[in-house]
């Protein structure tokens, strides 16, 4: 395909003399001529466009996850404040970071759709054993930005889903704990969760799917298109339409369809933010994004021993089935009613998925308790969604600044220091992921209220690990004022 | 091998016809293109048309305090700064004065010399500095000293009966009022 240029005059004779003098410089005309005039067996098809659409999505969350990085910081203090500042104050804000949160998931939807086309096409077929792997890679690499993106806002949702999907990591024997650690940077989620998330999302993953579809996309150049489902796969004997005009216009019109869904969505239900992340949350039922929710449920069938077979076995044995479709499947047969082994365990496997993600669905609103805490954390969302912004108080700010004003204020702030209550709550009392912030309890605590507390921790204080704080009178009065004035 | 080398005639014609689809689709493209661009645009281009870096007014107590005033008198604010999404605050000194009109003035605590905190000396009715001596009238005029300029004025007004103040900085050693930061 790469002689026609030498054949006949370049087109380039025809046009323009810039164009020619940029074409001379940059070969541009046949980098144009190789890339539209793929030759498409049996003419374009609406059933293609799969593909050349995530490579539009992709470069969409690319664009946008640019834009988030302009205003987005890494660290468990500053994450949410920073996404909430993107949401509710930057103009525009709340769009794109909704058509990034969105296009996650169009990303997972498109994935799905260009596997089931290529299947039950058998597109895989014919010396595409190598382009069906590279495909395989793009597919967990995709999966991996869905998981690591999903932690980055540390909201309650974000952080308890991680929370699971990195315990899930312990069940793999010898290495779990070693690599659920490596995950997280430490045994428990904290700052350094999120520095390492952050790095492969925006660095080391991105980069790997430059790399994948670059080869994925030079693997189908070399294998060619493999058209319709009766034609060979070796050597098309269909007669072939140049991927431009035709096939550009519909892969065109495909990609707009999905990018208005996309804006339409992110303009009438911006994708929502929750409260903060708070680990001594003890009631959060967590759940995570849609397309992890037949996998969560599947979780559930296998209690402890026997964990390591569900999470690691059954899933492994699939996975490998899966990448090795065209070494298995080495007939020529294309048609899906003439494959019904393949098709049919394909399948089955979609709707056991399916299966698994109603039986989620059901389970969670047939158990009254269940779906009145799950209500109850849609409400703080949208709650936390309609308050104002609210900044973070930097280090060193008012709250020492008004310490050193009262005398008693100044004497309490000591005694927090003293007794390592920042070790939890945080220098001025803002709050770590180790415990909740006391800055402007002063509005729902009195003196009083916030004294009995001290002495006898509520239930809820006690489990995130809060001891009863037993101080002499003056002391604790000293202690409340400090705390009030936060 | 391309679809143009199967049927070389059809190429004169073919390639008239894509070069204006090209030209349509090209503009299609740059049409919707920047339609999409318009959110990044605005997006990137916040801190141009908001203030994201800015000072609050800061409360200096109820204006009925200051309606009698004998003798200036000073207040701590709390100075609310914003810098993204980031708040510090911090507390400043100044003095709540008369300015010769008979008006409620407020000064900056911060000596324009070298930026001690100038004290306000009741048994001689003026403003000291007590690191080099500059001197000040009640209502912030230099009377004596190495300060280049008198005390700084802020800007101030009465809101909800509440005396608010913008509190500033100005630059050190120079005769003019000039603001820094």
């Amino acid at each position: 395909m790469s002689t026609s240029s030498q054949t006949r005059p370049p087109r380039a004779t025809r046009r323009g003399g810039l164009f020619r003098w940029f074409d001379r410089r940059t070969g541009i005309n046949a980098v144009l001529h190789e890339a539209l005039d793929e030759p498409i067996p049996g003419g374009a098809r609406f059933a293609y466009v799969f593909g050349s659409a995530l490579l539009f999505i992709f470069i969409s969350q690319v664009i946008t996850g640019v834009c988030l990085a302009l205003y987005y910081v890494p660290s468990a203090g500053d994450a949410h404040t920073t996404v909430a500042y993107i949401v509710k104050v930057v103009t525009a804000g709340s769009f794109l970071r909704s058509i990034h949160a969105y296009g996650s998931s169009a990303m997972v939807i498109l994935l799905l759709l260009h596997v089931t086309q290529t299947f039950l096409y058998g597109s895989y077929k014919g010396r595409r054993e190598l382009l069906w792997l590279s495909g395989c890679g793009l597919f967990v690499l995709v999966l991996c930005m869905a998981f690591t993106g999903y932690l980055l806002p540390w909201d309650e949702k974000a952080y308890f889903a991680t929370a699971v999907g990195t315990n899930i990591a312990s069940e793999v024997p010898v290495i779990g704990s070693w690599l659920k650690a490596l995950m997280r940077g430490g045994d428990n989620m904290g700052t350094l969760t999120i520095s390492r998330f952050f790095v492969a999302h925006v660095l080391v993953i991105p980069a790997a799917i430059f790399g994948f579809i670059a080869l994925h996309v030079y693997l189908f150049r070399k294998a060619g298109s493999a058209g319709p489902i009766d034609e060979d796969p070796y050597v098309p004997a269909q007669p072939p339409e140049p991927f431009y005009p035709k096939q550009v216009i519909i892969d065109a019109i495909f990609a707009l369809v999905i990018i208005g869904v996309l804006a339409l969505l992110a303009k009438n239900i911006p994708f929502d933010l929750g409260p903060k992340a708070d680990p001594a949350d003890t009631h959060y039922i967590p759940r995570p994004e849609w397309y992890y929710i037949p996998i969560f449920e599947w979780l559930k069938y296998w209690p402890g021993s026997l964990s390591f077979i569900g999470i690691v076995v059954i899933p492994g044995i699939l996975a490998f089935l899966f990448a090795s479709l065209p070494f298995i499947d080495r007939r020529m047969e294309r048609r899906p009613w003439k494959r019904p082994v393949a098709v049919g365990c394909y399948v089955f496997v979609f709707l056991a998925l399916f299966g698994l993600g109603y039986q989620s669905y059901a389970g969670d609103h047939s158990d009254p308790a269940v779906a009145k805490q799950i209500a109850a954390q849609e409400k703080a969302m949208d709650d936390y969604m309609r308050q104002p912004f609210q900044p973070e108080l930097a280090a060193g700010g008012a709250a020492t600044a008004t310490a050193s004003a009262d005398p008693l204020v100044a004497k309490g702030s000591q005694i927090f220091r003293a007794h390592a209550c920042n070790a939890c709550h945080g220098n001025g009392g803002v709050g770590t992921p180790a415990a909740p912030k006391l800055t402007g309890l002063h509005q729902k605590l009195s003196p009083d209220q916030l004294t009995a507390l001290f002495n006898s921790p509520s239930a809820q204080m006690t489990a995130g690990g809060m001891p009863p704080v037993r101080l002499p009178p003056d002391d604790m009065k000293a202690l409340v004022a400090y705390v009030e004035s936060l | 091998m391309s679809f143009a080398e199967l049927d070389p005639s059809l190429q004169p014609a073919l390639s008239t016809r894509r070069s204006y689809l090209g030209w349509l689709m090209g503009l299609c493209v740059a049409g919707v293109g920047a339609a999409l661009s318009v959110p990044i645009i605005r997006y990137s281009l916040y801190p141009l048309s908001a203030k994201t870096t800015e000072t609050k007014w800061s409360d200096a107590g109820p204006a009925s305090d200051f309606t009698s005033l004998s003798a200036p008198v000073q207040r701590e604010i709390t100075v609310e700064a914003i810098d993204g999404w980031t708040k510090t605050a911090s507390n400043k000194v100044v003095y709540v004065t008369k300015n010769p009109a008979g008006q409620l003035e407020l000064l900056s605590a911060v000596c324009p010399h070298l930026g001690c905190s100038v004290q306000w000396v009741d048994s001689q009715h003026k403003f000291a500095c007590p690191c080099h001596g500059a001197t000040y009238s009640p209502d912030g005029t230099k009377l004596g000293g190495p300060a280049p300029r008198g005390m700084d004025s802020l800007e101030s007004r009465v809101q909800n009966g509440r005396l608010m103040v913008r509190y500033q900085s100005f630059r050190q050693l120079v005769p003019t009022k000039e603001v820094i930061g």
